[in-house]
């Protein structure tokens, strides 16, 4: 009946997850309640859950993002503190057991729940405001995506309280994700989790490569996209030919534990080094997938905050697109040390190091668009020089790995853990966090603290460096990662530092909190009445923060590369704004709750395949089927916002920007 | 104190992070392959540390003295390109990774783990297989097995062949240079020299499963007149290596003190990587192994 599932699988005897299991179960219902009590479920339900507008689904994402960044973030912590612990004759807090689950989790989480819909929330927002348009292409396939990846957060996080997670690391490497040596349900879970949430990133990217292409405002061609537009569908086009192949690979894993298939076990005639390859093959892209959009960030914070257009904008959209190809002939260099033969090593060397010259080539280019610049030191541009200082150090020791007589002695090594956790810190977190600064005031309409904003810079900054400096030196000394164990009692100080360090980012993540209550509590005297808090040079800051729903009264006629500036400075100018266009009655899609209910299902069925529940699991899967064909036959599609409502609010934006042009053309 | 000068000498100015630790590890390099790869390593981040470090410090000093306040800055709202900088920008990184480009092809082929050393000596051969969690280093041509202890000649090569009888791990020595990785049902190949007496960490550098941090091995490097006296000291003493007492052996465990054995089963390495250890005498005319090495 319960296939695989009995009560030895909730963890009784282990105090760390079982007391965790409460915590987390009592702050949810107490979060539940709360929201009952003030009455607020028909507000999420109509506004979030079943949202299909773009930007309410990224304030989701992120949402997501964070809460798994706390998640991730303990398992972090959980491992430094063991490694500083478990040196010599202790054996630390953590026994194997527990220790391979959290470094496993660890790496999923914080890439495929942290960093992946933290980036997909920023597209979701960003992308069709920038682009001038009311949506993205298909706003129900949106919301579906977005609940597909919450299914698999779901019940990657289930596997801490009933059964346990992959002892395998990240990738899940057989022969040792085999069942031969694996038989638990830990790379079930990772397996089906990643199944689930892959579909939806596949449906995000297939959705946002169509609204870039086929839906721009007027006037925005190709080359007149902010380069975060470009950088998103760089990173979609990665998304739609790297995820498949993650899925075909995983589901080949899948075969040989669920039916006895051959194709990575050791008997049979399976082949290991044939998962190793496919893997990266998505592996490789992926981290451009993060990476790119992260450029796209710091292009729009270093143009904005240093008041002139970026600079070699054409370069910059060549290098985007140069990395985006590159991107896929690379992947070899992450197992040089496989013995594939001088000429494969150096040719997979030489075009790894190839991606530096493009990625060079942008930080030039932001160097250049602060030269001759008004820069503000806010604090995305703190974290855009953030970047720049930690970035090229990251990419030095990234051509270092990519010379295969160097990866040689320190593949696998905590240099490498180092190396990536400086690009993805670095580069996708700094990135993520300006991001996150520099677009709240138009998706809340107020802004975030400024003090406390900086004060987590330098969490990060400081943070960052304290903890993965010292692996550098440490995997120097031929330190290798996922040691449950530490042998060498003189690698304690180094160790202990890194532990400070990851202690100083958890200090950082809770001002994130104590930030967004404060300025939360204190909106009204930091609210954006204007629309264009920062003084902005693209689209999303000439409608109203929050935009309405529908974004734009009127889809604006783009001319040149920086379609708001461009006409705000005209506007300055002749004092006065263009002609009031002749309003049309909009229409917009209704919200629908088919995604959350084949996330429900999908949930269902997920969560019956890694027990072995047959009958549950064909449950799940006609239901989700079953919500497909009842949206397939729905009757109403739309809603019309009728043009009174449209005029009225239109004319109301005017007059605040008339204002507002006042005030700028005052203060220049 | 010869070898903080040596140390020091290779490093090359302004390398100051590996004075840190430069007695140890891959920065104390013991034979000719991890002595070519440090150097590769020192020679390339030189290399790159002169275009990083202008680039660092142009980015502080663009972002301060541009900054809003200072009204001696001139602010040039539209200027957004210049061809003679794009020239500039592009022309860096395509230089600096054409040059390391030239270092990636010539130290690849030179440092191919499956190429022989020059060497006037005759090289040992050593079989390794990494066990649940463990290593056994087979000797054929002395006829002698030892478990997480590898004994080799000084100033002579050493000619690996690798493959794992459970999961992938990977061989490493980080003082002797090159690690590779040991698959199941597949060998690899690898050759390092140790040109320093004395004892050497190593370790698997690929993670194996619950007794991964236990995979520890030491390598004791003796002159080649004490190596020869070791492995005809250690021949016919003790337990000979067969299929039963490999099947003992290849049972999981962790931390395991060096063994020693005075016989090897022949063919013992080729039927594991064929898997078919016959635990009852000898592996009925083992049918030739096909590895399926990567090397081809």
């Amino acid at each position: 009946m319960f296939g695989k599932l009995t009560w030895d699988a909730i963890p009784f005897h282990e105090p760390i997850p079982l007391i965790t299991s409460i915590v987390v179960l009592l702050a949810i219902v107490g979060l539940v309640a709360w929201v009952w009590r003030n009455g607020w479920w028909p507000y999420l339900w109509n506004e979030y859950v079943t949202s299909t507008d773009h930007k309410r689904i990224g304030v989701m994402y992120i949402v997501l993002a964070l809460l798994m960044l706390v998640r991730g973030f303990a398992d972090a912590i959980m491992m430094r503190a063991q490694q500083s612990l478990a040196i010599g004759a202790s054996q630390g807090y953590l026994p194997p057991e527990h220790y391979n689950q959290l470094f496993s989790a660890h790496g999923t989480i914080m890439i495929f729940f942290v960093a992946m819909p933290f980036v997909i929330g920023f597209m979701n927002f960003v992308v069709p405001l920038q682009l001038g348009v009311r949506d993205v292409a298909f706003p129900t396939l949106n919301n579906v995506s977005f609940w597909l990846s919450a299914s698999g957060a779901l019940l990657i996080n289930l596997s801490l309280f009933i059964g346990e997670f992959a002892r395998t690391g990240w990738l899940a490497f057989p022969p040792l994700s085999e069942k031969a040596f694996s038989p638990g349900v830990g790379v079930d879970y990772y397996l089906v989790a990643l199944q689930i949430s892959g579909v939806g990133t596949v449906l995000t990217g297939v959705n946002f490569v169509t609204t870039i292409l086929k839906t721009r405002a007027p006037g925005m061609s190709y080359l007149r996209m902010p380069v975060f537009c470009w950088t998103a569908l760089a990173s979609n086009l990665l998304i739609i030919a790297a995820f498949p192949v993650l899925t075909v690979v995983l589901a080949e894993l899948m075969l040989d534990r669920y039916l006895g298939f051959h194709f990575f076990t050791n008997d049979g005639g399976g082949n290991s080094m044939l998962y190793m390859n496919l893997i990266w093959v998505w592996g490789h892209p992926e981290v451009y997938i993060l990476v790119l959009p992260a450029f796209g960030i710091f292009s729009e914070v270093a143009a904005t905050f240093s008041g002139k257009p970026l600079f070699g904008y054409r370069s910059m959209v060549f290098a985007t697109m140069a990395i985006c190809i590159i991107s896929f002939c690379v992947w070899l260099h992450h197992f040089f040390t496989m013995g594939a033969g001088a000429n494969i090593n150096a040719v997979f060397g030489i075009a790894s190091m190839i991606i530096g010259i493009p990625t060079g080539v942008k930080i030039y280019n932001w160097l250049f668009t602060m030269y001759g610049g008004r820069v503000r030191f806010t604090v995305p541009i703190y974290y855009l020089i953030g970047f720049m200082l930690t970035f090229v150090v990251g990419g030095l020791t990234g051509v270092l790995l990519a010379i295969p007589p160097v990866d040689f002695v320190v593949h696998n090594s905590l240099f490498l853990v180092a190396h990536f956790h400086h690009v993805i810190i670095g580069g996708v977190v700094f990135a993520l966090m300006a991001g996150y600064t520099y677009w709240f005031p138009k998706a809340f309409g107020f802004t975030l603290d400024e003090r406390l904003g900086k004060a987590i810079f330098w969490c990060w900054f400081i943070g960052f460096h304290l903890a993965f400096m010292p692996l550098y030196v440490l995997g120097f000394w031929g330190a290798t990662r996922r040691m449950q164990h530490i042998p060498d009692p003189t690698w304690a100080p180094w160790l202990n530092v890194a532990f400070v360090g990851a202690a100083i980012i958890g200090l950082g993540i809770v001002l994130t909190v104590v930030q967004l209550l404060y300025s939360i509590k204190t909106r009204d005297q930091r609210r954006d009445i204007t629309g264009d808090p920062w003084d902005g040079r693209t689209l999303e800051w000439l409608t109203l923060s929050p935009p309405p729903h529908y974004n734009f009264a009127v889809l604006p006629d783009v001319h040149g590369e920086e379609a708001y500036w461009t006409r705000k400075q005209t506007a300055i100018k002749e004092d006065k704004l263009i002609e009031e266009p002749n309003y049309q009655p909009i229409e917009m899609p209704i919200n629908t709750p088919t995604g959350v209910i084949v996330a429900f299902f999908a949930s269902i069925c997920g969560f019956a395949v890694i027990w072995y529940i047959w009958w549950l699991a064909i449950v799940g899967l006609i239901g989700a089927f079953a919500i497909f064909v009842w949206y397939a036959w729905r009757d109403e599609h739309e809603h019309i916002i009728p043009v009174k409502e449209v005029r009225a609010n239109a004319r109301e934006r005017r007059r605040i920007r008339m204002e507002h042009l006042h005030t700028l053309s005052q203060s220049t | 104190m010869a070898d903080l000068r040596h140390c020091a000498r290779l490093s090359a100015p302004g390398v100051a992070l590996f004075m840190l630790g430069c007695n140890r590890g891959i920065l104390d390099p013991v034979g000719p392959v991890a002595v070519a790869e440090k150097q590769i390593l020192i020679n390339s981040t030189a290399i790159m540390l002169a275009i990083i470090i202008p680039t660092m410090i142009a980015t502080v000093a663009f972002a301060w003295w541009f900054r809003r306040g200072n009204t001696r800055a001139t602010y040039r709202p539209d200027w957004e390109y210049s061809g003679a900088i794009e020239m500039v920008v592009w022309a860096i990184p395509a230089l600096t990774i054409l040059l390391l480009g030239g270092i990636t092809w010539i130290g690849s082929h030179d440092l191919e783990p499956s190429k022989p050393l020059q060497s006037a000596n005759a090289p040992i051969n050593v079989e390794v297989v990494s066990l649940d969690w463990k290593w056994l280093f087979i000797y054929p041509d002395q006829g002698v097995a030892t478990v997480n202890q590898l004994v080799v000649p000084t100033g002579t090569p050493v000619s690996f062949r690798l493959t794992s009888a459970t999961v992938w791990n990977s061989f490493f020595v980080p003082q002797m240079g090159t690690m590779i990785y040991t698959m199941p049902r597949m060998t690899t190949r690898l050759n390092l020299q140790a040109d320093r007496q004395g004892t050497f960490e190593g370790l698997s550098s690929h993670f194996s499963g619950a007794g991964f941090p236990g995979m520890q091995f030491k390598v004791q490097s003796l002159p080649p007149d004490q190596f020869a006296m070791w492995a005809q000291g250690a021949r016919g003493q003790g337990v000979t290596l067969d299929g039963r007492t490999y099947a003992e052996l290849a049972k999981p465990s962790s931390y395991v003190k060096p063994i020693t054995y005075g016989g090897v089963q022949p063919g013992l390495f080729e039927a594991i990587v064929a898997d078919r250890v016959q635990q009852a005498g000898a592996p009925h005319a083992a049918p030739p192994a096909q590895p399926e090495t990567p090397e081809g």
